[in-house]
């Protein structure tokens, strides 16, 4: 800092002789003796005392609540170890994983499909695209559950034929199955909101790339394709993460439909355990938040590759970080200078 | 590699906006035309009406004798009328017609030989060929090593050169160029310009919009001022940029000097 400060700002002597360049002269005329003294120290950069106050409080409280984890025998940690990893809990978890997972594949190719719809010039196709997505926004999910579950005593039979001409039909009980009802139900009112993610990732993209692509006689296909989906992935991919974070915890509705997911398994064993239920919740809670960190690590590296050709350069993972201070604490002087 | 561009009785307007206003222009087959005139003249909407990405309300553009975006039809009144074409038949003539933006309009996420390669590709032309011959015109606006680069790490002249380099992977008889500089630093527009010169020297018909007028004056054949959607004056371009004979040409040609 030092060596900044003399090679940059020669300050002459104390005495103020002047030094007879124009910088000289202007630096006497605004700065006294304290101030021209001062020239030589770094500058000290403003303190922030309240808050070190604030996170101390904060802190305090915190940790006041952390004691109370282990004092507090109610918490039950033993419980919580013996039903973690218990068969009757892996269960309601793989359920809630394939229902997920099932939805949130139906929902994203059935939200491509109907964002399509919304934004074609058919009149027809974006009103029924538009009537869809009001629909299915509007009614709340439970709603749908309870709605398709009963279809049975609404449709007792299913089928399609030619109007007036032959039909085929066969009973919806043994056709819909409780997990197609959960996984139907889940995905039709996820298509209305990842219709209008899509939706709003195609109008983020600029419009130069459309008309790029049709200058170059790209067919309509290729065009969504390779050049507008592509782009608008950037911004859709966070919205539908979030979706889909959303869809993990509403798959707990799936337990009014007599399907035990996680949580239903959860509801279940309280009542047979009524002792162990604060343990319970407390291992629903511990499944759901690490459901959610692998999705979030997942759209870490998904949203990575979406960002391709749109930032210079992409910083390094935390995986890559990591490594690279390893390497640069062992092998010390081999890959000196080296790019890593 | 050639074609005329004709462009007959054009009318365009958007809303109460009379846009292009009766346009007539014949281009011979590998001559190079640029287009003057203030902005909101209608040179921009008059280029792109050449590969109907703006369709004109009337008139019609034939390249290389073909009409574009429409083809005439006799009704059953028996008056005959230009109807707009299928979509894909448009896209399959745009193909053969490049075109430059002022923007770029390049593809962010694919790298400028996946840009320059991508006509050709979708256009049924094998992989393989397209990338050697994509790899070949980088070489020729003098980027043959920047091809596994993404267009954000390029600058700004070296972007508008692939994307000159994408519009002739077509093989085009024909490029547009839409004020191909006006979107460069100072000190990047030679490089582009120098490209473009190149260009018209190959006998690929050019139209380039643009405000460049010492360029025009060197590189065109043709020069076509164009004020309220009208052409205003036409010429050689010694004469409309040194002895233009309209005020309206004297006026603009003063200002932009």
């Amino acid at each position: 800092m030092t060596q900044i400060t003399d090679t940059e700002r020669p300050t002459g002597s104390p005495a103020g002789t002047p030094t007879g360049s124009t910088a000289g002269s202007t630096s006497d005329a605004t700065i006294d003796a304290a101030g021209r003294a001062a020239l030589d120290r770094p500058v000290v950069p403003l303190r922030h005392p309240l808050r070190w106050i604030a996170a101390a409080v904060v802190l305090v409280v915190l940790l006041n609540f952390v004691e109370t984890l282990f004092t507090n025998e109610q918490w039950g940690w033993p419980a919580v170890g013996k039903w973690l990893f218990s068969p009757a809990i892996l269960t309601g978890l793989q359920l809630t994983l394939v229902a997920t997972a099932l939805s949130a594949v139906i929902s994203f190719a059935g939200g491509i499909v109907v964002a399509i719809g919304r934004l074609s010039r058919n009149p027809v196709l974006s009103g029924l695209a538009w009537g869809y997505v009001w629909l299915f926004r509007s009614v709340p999910l439970i709603l749908v559950l309870v709605f398709l579950y009963n279809l049975g005593s609404l449709y007792p039979t299913i089928g399609i034929g030619v109007p007036f001409g032959p039909q085929f039909e066969v009973p919806t009980a043994n056709v819909l199955g409780d997990l197609a009802i959960g996984v139907i139900g889940l995905s039709l009112s996820e298509i209305a909101y990842a219709s209008e993610i899509v939706r709003a990732g195609v109008l983020a993209v600029d419009h130069g790339q459309h008309e790029a692509a049709q200058a170059l006689g790209l067919p309509r296909r290729r065009q969504f394709v390779r050049v507008i989906l592509p782009q608008a992935l950037r911004s859709i991919v966070p919205a539908f993460v979030n979706q889909i974070v959303g869809l993990l915890k509403a798959s707990s509705l799936l337990f009014y439909v007599s399907l035990l997911d996680l949580f239903g398994v959860v509801q279940n064993l309280s009542s047979t355990y009524p002792t162990d239920i604060i343990p319970l919740l407390v291992v629903a809670t511990i499944w759901y938040l690490a459901l959610t960190s692998a999705v979030s690590i997942v759209q870490y590296y998904v949203e990575r590759w979406t960002a391709r050709g749109s930032v210079r350069a992409l910083p390094p993972t935390p995986f890559q970080r990591l490594r690279s201070v390893v390497r640069r604490g062992s092998g010390r002087g081999k890959n000196d200078g080296k790019a890593i | 590699m050639s074609a005329t561009i004709g462009i007959h009785g054009a009318v365009k307007a958007f809303g109460e906006n009379v846009v292009i206003d009766g346009v007539d222009l014949s281009l011979p087959s590998g001559s190079v035309t640029v287009i003057l005139g203030p902005s909101g003249s209608g040179k921009s909407t008059l280029l792109r009406a050449i590969n109907h990405l703006e369709p004109l309300d009337r008139g019609v553009v034939t390249v290389g004798g073909e009409t574009i975006g429409v083809r005439v039809r006799t009704g059953r009144d028996g008056v005959p009328r230009y109807k707009e074409l299928p979509e894909r038949l448009i896209l399959r003539q745009r193909s053969r017609i490049g075109f430059v933006f002022q923007h770029f309009n390049l593809f962010p996420h694919l790298t400028a030989l996946e840009n320059v390669a991508e006509g050709p590709i979708a256009s049924g032309v094998p992989a393989a060929t397209a990338r050697a011959r994509a790899q070949t015109l980088l070489e020729r606006v003098g980027l043959g090593d920047r091809g596994a680069t993404r267009p954000r790490q390029l600058s700004g002249g070296q972007q508008q050169r692939v994307a000159i380099a994408r519009a002739l992977a077509l093989e085009p008889s024909v490029v547009l160029l839409d004020e191909p500089t006006s979107a460069l630093d100072p000190e990047l527009v030679g490089e582009v310009l120098g490209v473009i010169a190149d260009l018209a020297e190959s006998g690929t018909t050019l139209v380039i919009v643009t405000h460049e007028v010492a360029f025009a004056r060197e590189v065109a054949d043709h020069v076509v001022f164009l004020d309220h959607g009208r052409i205003v004056e036409q010429g050689p371009p010694a004469q409309l940029i040194d002895d233009p004979q309209h005020p309206r040409t004297r006026d603009f040609l003063s200002r932009v000097r």
